[in-house]
């Protein structure tokens, strides 16, 4: 088991994993999204309350939920990396933040471009979701804007890993505390979540979260293989791979 | 303790990318005397601060009394005296007010031993003196004082004779001897030859890449 | 815990000084109390940005009575806040400087210990301080006196939240060039529980209604703060000297 974790974790196993998979999720993606996105604006019927403008939780749901994802992989691989000391570990958050950053923001955007119709705002502030939403990019600048600021490397992971796990306990009492709040200022309600959603309306949706998933896998992925490439680039297998040599791969992660 | 007590298992030093040490196996026991010699920037700090568990090492490990330092990293700093580049004193506490906290975490010994403490290193006129207003070499007997006053085991000098006296300097020397002669063991770093007298000196010594 | 200076003067053995983390606490608050003193003008800027801060909005927005009543807790607060964060860069990027962060990691003590009692020594120092000025300013946005202890205590319960997690900041960022703007952008989006259970406890204080349900959860927060902090300040400051 042990040996199998090791195993997985050297960086010239990872490389050819992720190369080998990101391909793969992306095209899966790709495809998923236009199946979805074909389900979701042209064969769904438009909502009897919200009319067209509903459409935007196709991108919006898949968005804001692989905001929170990013953030709990991050915070994960945080305490992987600060407990086993493990550097790849550290390689996934750093990879994750950006990309968990972007949804963020996306979701941010396509929250407000709902808002208009539905609010006359583009930005409702007694909104909780949004708030979070919002608190939760800034947490992610932060972390960022922190492993840029430390030069030495490992410093950099080392701390911006506590960070992220202080952020991922109190981005919950955000969360909590920002809807107590929303409460009391009579915030719209918006999406139902009760609201039973007919068959045709939800498919296209779990379509779109899932390939929204997989893009998030195959950019993580190509993410990692150029960070592992960053990090690993005195190692001997990286000088072999660019001088071309290919069958050295494998070699190499038996000698990592 | 005839057996080592601090070991270092295959430590490699690196600096950014540079690798200034390769796989360095050392064995400290008591009554030892180790010298880290060379040039400016050949990682004697890096390896001092390695030692004392400050940082930690690209590969091997340190160990304590048989365990890697992670597994007990205040047992191995309660039995250690570090001695860095900055002297580590609060500016805006007097000598004494700075060396009776160390002291209150260490051994905690009455103030009359601080003091006298202070007499040996020949700063106890200025015991009373904001730290900010002591001279380089001043600050430097201060933390040579505070090295005495833990009375740790294993004592780890970087550098200890910069900004040091002619006479300060055979001070530290003689205070290398004693601690070594009492069944201590001292780890110091300069970059020039050190006689200490009546010991027997290790002199750690190395080119860049490669181990001793 | 070597209270026999004689035993080991002429041979030196290896042994184990464990203190009380309660002993190590106590030296460490004495020294940090001492400093305090000796730099009081450290301690008094953030007081004067405080008020200045505060003297602004009823220019800024109006200087009707109404209005005042209605922003005051939100401005007392987020002015409070701001001005608990200008000791933060200092806290450990001193120790940092002069060496003896070094010296107290390699203390052989408990750092847990240490920290809190660095984060203890700045809510006295910056946060307490505060408290007291708050009155006098929500005196004058015309705060009804009855809502004063709510202020007093909710504000105390905030800074203290702030002051640790600021020490997070602080201790992530020790060795960074300019690092004020980084630790407040760390720091402020983490207040946003703080600043909605604090400003609430206010405004239902001054409307003359019961306010123990947001102190409640301001204090619970504080706890959380308390409790989980230290141990990620002392990792930070293990990190920072790598």
């Amino acid at each position: 088991m042990w040996k199998w974790f090791h195993q997985l974790a050297s960086p010239p196993h990872i490389y050819r994993l992720a190369g080998f998979w990101a391909p793969w999720m992306l095209a899966l993606a790709l495809i998923g999204v236009g199946v979805g996105l074909y389900g979701g604006l042209i064969k769904a019927p438009a909502d009897y309350q919200q009319g067209d403008a509903f459409r935007i939780i196709y991108v919006h749901v898949p968005s804001a939920y692989l905001s929170l994802l990013g953030y709990v992989i991050m915070a994960v691989a945080s305490v992987i990396g600060l407990i086993w000391r493990m550097k790849l570990a550290h390689a996934v958050a750093v990879s994750a933040a950006p990309i968990g950053a972007s949804f963020t923001f996306l979701a941010l955007a396509t929250g407000s471009l709902w808002g208009k119709p539905m609010w006359g705002t583009w930005w409702e502030w007694s909104d909780p979701r949004m708030m979070t939403e919002l608190i939760l990019l800034f947490l992610y600048l932060g972390y960022m804007t922190l492993h840029s600021a430390i030069e030495d490397r490992t410093r950099a992971d080392r701390a911006g890993a506590v960070l992220a796990i202080v952020g991922v306990v109190n981005v919950v009492i955000v969360h909590y505390s920002v809807e107590w709040w929303s409460s009391l200022h009579q915030g719209q309600t918006v999406m139902n979540e009760d609201a039973v959603m007919p068959a045709s309306m939800l498919t296209p949706l779990l379509i779109m979260i899932v390939s929204f998933s997989l893009f998030f896998g195959a950019v993580l992925f190509a993410r990692l293989r150029s960070e592992v490439l960053l990090r690993e680039r005195n190692a001997r297998w990286v000088k072999r791979l660019v001088t071309g040599d290919a069958s050295s791969l494998s070699k190499g992660a038996q000698h990592a | 303790m005839s057996d080592a007590c601090l070991s270092l298992r295959n430590i490699s030093v690196f600096r950014g990318e540079r690798c200034l040490l390769r796989a360095l196996d050392l064995d400290v026991s008591a009554g030892d005397a180790i010298h880290l010699i060379g040039p400016n920037g050949c990682g004697k700090t890096s390896l001092m601060r390695i030692i004392a568990g400050l940082t930690s090492a690209e590969t091997g490990d340190v160990q304590w009394l048989g365990a890697p330092l992670r597994t007990d990293r205040d047992r191995y700093a309660q039995n250690l005296a570090w001695l860095g580049h900055n002297a580590g004193l609060k500016g805006d506490l007097t000598l004494l007010e700075n060396l009776r906290f160390d002291n209150a975490l260490r051994r905690n010994r009455p103030a009359a031993h601080v003091m006298a403490v202070l007499r040996r290193f020949g700063i106890e006129s200025r015991a009373d003196v904001m730290a900010r207003g002591l001279s380089a070499g001043q600050r430097r007997r201060a933390a040579l004082a505070r090295v005495v006053l833990s009375e740790a085991f294993l004592w780890l000098l970087d550098e200890p004779f910069t900004n040091l006296d002619q006479a300060g300097q055979a001070d530290v020397r003689a205070l290398i001897a004693e601690h070594v002669g009492n069944g201590g063991a001292v780890l110091f770093a300069a970059h020039h030859d050190v006689d200490i007298p009546e010991t027997r000196v290790r002199q750690l010594q190395w080119q860049t890449v490669d181990g001793q | 815990m070597g209270s026999d200076p004689t035993d080991d003067q002429h041979s030196v053995v290896i042994r184990a000084v464990e203190l009380r983390p309660l002993t190590v606490f106590a030296v460490m608050l004495g020294r940090e109390w001492r400093l305090a003193l000796r730099r009081l003008t450290d301690a008094i800027n953030p007081l004067f940005f405080f008020a200045v801060v505060a003297t602004l909005f009823p220019l800024a927005i109006s200087p009707q009575r109404a209005v005042l009543q209605t922003i005051g807790p939100g401005v007392v607060w987020v002015a409070a806040l701001l001005a608990a964060l200008l000791p933060l860069n200092a806290l450990f990027s001193q120790d940092h400087g002069d060496g003896t962060l070094e010296q107290y990691v390699l203390a052989g003590q408990s750092l847990v210990a240490l920290c809190i009692a660095k984060t203890v020594a700045l809510w006295l120092v910056a946060g307490l301080p505060l408290v007291l000025v708050s009155a006098l300013i929500a005196q004058s946005y015309a705060m009804p006196v009855e809502a004063m202890p709510t202020l007093a205590l909710s504000l105390s319960l905030g800074s203290y939240t702030l002051c640790a997690l600021g020490a997070v900041a602080a201790a992530l960022t020790v060795g960074v060039q300019r690092a004020s703007a980084l630790i407040a952008l760390l720091v402020l989006p983490m207040m946003v529980p703080v600043i909605i259970f604090g400003t609430r406890a206010v405004v239902l204080a001054s409307g003359g209604e019961p306010a123990a349900g947001p102190l409640y959860l301001l204090a619970a927060t504080a706890t959380l703060a308390a409790v989980l902090t230290p141990l990620a300040i002392a990792a930070a400051l293990r990190i920072s000297l790598e």
